[in-house]
């Protein structure tokens, strides 16, 4: 995209005057072609009629676990959360490839989003986590636990990555080391599963290390709360980056027109 | 490349034998922590994993004494300009930081593990030594890799001395599990088996792993 | 030589360099006045393949940058307020390392040491050295490989003028190199010029051939 000052004819031979600049030109950084919010209100909508279905599959619908009664519920809350936490890491890991491939800042925006609500995610799932010890196993945190643990590992490692990027003030060099960071820890969340599970013993006995194993009802209802969180997730994110373009729609619209 | 990698091996390590800054320090602080570690159990000898775990744990603390310092004088003194203005491949700098890391945690473990034998293992070290050294140097090679990474993107930060050790603890965490797991065995007194095939896996794994994205992503934090 | 046309360059949301323009021919010397912070430094490091430039068109030596600045580097000498030398080794240890960089001949080492005089101190910690003969191995680093474009930012404040004479062969008028030098003395500063720029407010404020301007001009630059 390369943005002629004027026309050619305009610009003059004589290097003593220079060129007219305009004003209204968006920063390379950003395409301003993009129509905002577009699939927000089919997500929003499906969102809003999914998760009341969720929970209503989960209320009425699945039956209650011999062993560890009501409370294995909190599995159809902690089990979505957690893969969907672990998915937003890793998908903002790939799009920041395509930020730094793309020079793009939208795609750096985009990777920020997945990330911090991942983060928001995760932590609830920690917490959730937390609730299902206590009640399965009496305490309220387990080492024994790989998930648990190596979630615990990757929130920690995440936990850095707001402080990096804010320890950065030029935004483009911001942008540029977020996305590294992205990568390097989106290719981490897997490893370092596989590690902690090699190194634990499970203490683990029934859902999460069986999900193949579940009785229809219970997997149905498994699937339906997956599909509902990722598309709170989704949904979320969307709202968070349409806010935060029209946030910056508006200071570079106002800067224009002399505001400050 | 193999040309660039050299000249600027040869001036990192010219430049840390005028100043010390790094070796000395690192060892230092494993000798001193290893006698806290003493006072801190109230033992006079470990062994198995509790052996494992203080060495690795030494070690790695050690190391980042050296990652912070990394980069330290080529930000202060101009040195990336020196260095973008030539024309080379610019992730030569990224295999010399690290082959030089690797060197400093060489001399470090040289100096660190006598001195843990002596000072807290039970089991004499000598019987250990070769399986010992395989672990040393697969996880090394990792914690090169990921600390020359984290030291590039933490030294143009605000707060660098915090954020390198921060961002670089979890990512090692695999590596700690790799190299613990592999080393306890080697470190109890009936010494019969060497290390799990598969915790060398791991650390081989990982070596790979991040050593490749290491390789690939550095170029973007040397540009402007 | 150099052609650039539109140029921007940020910085967060101001405008470091904004919409600059300018045409300079192989030999001749440019000339950029204007206060600090007007964005002498920040033109000086794009051209240098060190800042990528954000918008507009800029071509130097025949290549366009950002996506050919590989084959810019290597032609392109940069003295700027750092000496982008390391403190604890010797200017001849410096030396040699950029000499490995650029893949030179050892032996111009010896050439440049004697040609800024340095080669009896040679061998001492730059931190030994006062500033003057620091700038002086900077101007050898600067020059090493033989640079078509040379590109000085104040490269007369820590030298004495007896230094002065002593680097004119190598990044003077003498040298015969394009050069771009940033300068704060109006009178000369036109000296050396053949095209002026003015900047102000990362804005060009004044680009004309030297010999249409005069020194009080400059001066009201930096009102």
């Amino acid at each position: 995209m390369s943005s002629r000052t004027s026309p050619p004819e305009e610009r003059s031979e004589n290097p003593a005057t220079p060129p007219q600049g305009s004003p209204n030109r968006a920063p390379r950084g950003f395409r301003t072609n993009t129509k905002y919010g577009r699939g927000l209100r089919p997500l929003s909508i499906a969102t809003i009629a999914a998760l009341p279905l969720a929970l209503a599959l989960v209320f009425f619908y699945a039956p209650i676990e011999a062993e560890e009664g009501f409370l294995q519920k909190i599995f159809y809350l902690h089990v979505p959360l957690a893969i969907v936490t672990l998915c937003g890491f890793v998908i903002g890991g790939l799009l920041a490839i395509v930020h730094l491939r793309t020079r793009d800042r939208q795609w750096d925006l985009r990777s920020y989003v997945a990330i911090h609500m991942s983060l928001i995610f995760g932590v609830a799932t920690l917490i959730t986590g937390s609730i299902w010890a206590r009640g399965s196993w009496g305490h309220w945190w387990v080492w024994s636990e790989p998930t648990l643990v190596s979630f615990l590992i990757v929130m920690l490692l995440y936990a850095t990555y707001q402080p990096l990027r804010f320890a950065i003030e030029d935004p483009e060099r911001q942008a540029r080391y977020a996305s590294v960071f992205a990568i390097v820890a989106g290719a981490f969340v897997p490893l370092n599963f596989l590690a902690v599970r090699l190194s634990t013993e499970y203490l683990h006995p029934r859902v999460l290390g069986s999900s193949s194993n579940l009785p229809a009802p219970m997997a149905f209802t498994f699937l339906v709360s997956l599909v509902a969180m990722s598309l709170l997730f989704a949904t979320l994110c969307s709202y968070e980056l349409m806010a935060k373009r029209t946030r910056m729609l508006l200071k570079a619209r106002s800067r224009t027109l002399g505001f400050r | 490349m193999r040309r660039t990698v050299g000249a600027l091996l040869r001036k990192e390590l010219l430049v840390e034998l005028r100043t010390l800054e790094s070796v000395p320090g690192m060892s230092l602080f494993a000798v001193t922590t290893f006698v806290v570690f003493h006072f801190a159990l109230n033992q006079n000898t470990v062994s198995g994993d509790e052996a494992a775990g203080i060495l690795w744990v030494t070690l790695l603390f050690a190391a980042m004494l050296g990652v912070n310092r990394l980069f330290v004088a080529d930000q202060d003194q101009g040195g990336f300009d020196a260095f973008l203005l030539a024309p080379v491949d610019r992730t030569a700098m990224l295999l010399a930081k690290a082959i030089a890391l690797l060197a400093y945690l060489a001399v470090l473990e040289l100096i660190a593990v006598p001195a843990f034998g002596l000072l807290l293992l039970a089991p004499p070290l000598s019987q250990t030594m070769p399986d010992l050294l395989v672990v040393l140097v697969l996880a090394d090679i990792g914690i090169a890799a990921i600390g020359t990474l984290v030291a590039a993107l933490a030294v143009q930060t605000r707060a660098r001395d915090l954020l390198g050790p921060l961002l670089a603890l979890p990512l090692l965490v695999p590596v700690v599990i790799g190299a613990a797991r592999a080393s306890s065995p080697l470190l109890v007194l009936t010494h019969s088996s060497g290390p799990q095939g598969r915790w060398l896996a791991t650390l081989a794994l990982y070596d790979l792993v991040f050593g490749l994205i290491a390789y690939a992503v550095f170029d973007f934090l040397l540009e402007d | 030589m150099i052609e650039l046309e539109g140029l921007v360059r940020r910085y967060g949301e101001r405008e470091a360099l904004s919409d600059v323009s300018l045409s300079l021919q192989a030999g001749q010397t440019l000339v950029v006045f204007g206060p600090n912070g007007a964005g002498k430094t920040t033109l000086l490091r794009v051209l240098a393949t060190l800042l990528r430039p954000h918008d507009g068109e800029v071509t130097v030596l025949d290549r366009r940058l950002p996506d050919e600045a590989w084959a810019v580097r290597g032609r392109v000498g940069l003295l700027g307020h750092e000496s982008l030398l390391y403190r604890e080794l010797t200017a001849r240890e410096n030396l040699r390392f950029h000499a490995r960089l650029h893949d030179l001949d050892l032996q111009r080492v010896d050439e440049l040491l004697a040609a800024v005089a340095l080669t009896d101190r040679a061998d001492e910690p730059l931190k030994s050295l006062s500033r003057g003969m620091v700038q002086r191995a900077a101007v050898a680093r600067a020059t090493l490989h033989d640079p078509e474009l040379l590109l000085l930012d104040e490269p007369f404040s820590n030298l004495d003028p007896a230094a002065v004479e002593l680097v004119a062969p190598l990044i003077g008028a003498e040298s015969k190199r394009t050069r771009v030098i940033s300068s704060h003395d109006p009178s000369g500063g036109l000296a050396q010029a053949d095209l002026v720029l003015g900047l102000r407010d990362g804005r060009v404020a004044l680009l004309r051939a030297a010999t249409d301007v005069g020194p009080e001009e400059i001066v009201e630059l930096y009102r």
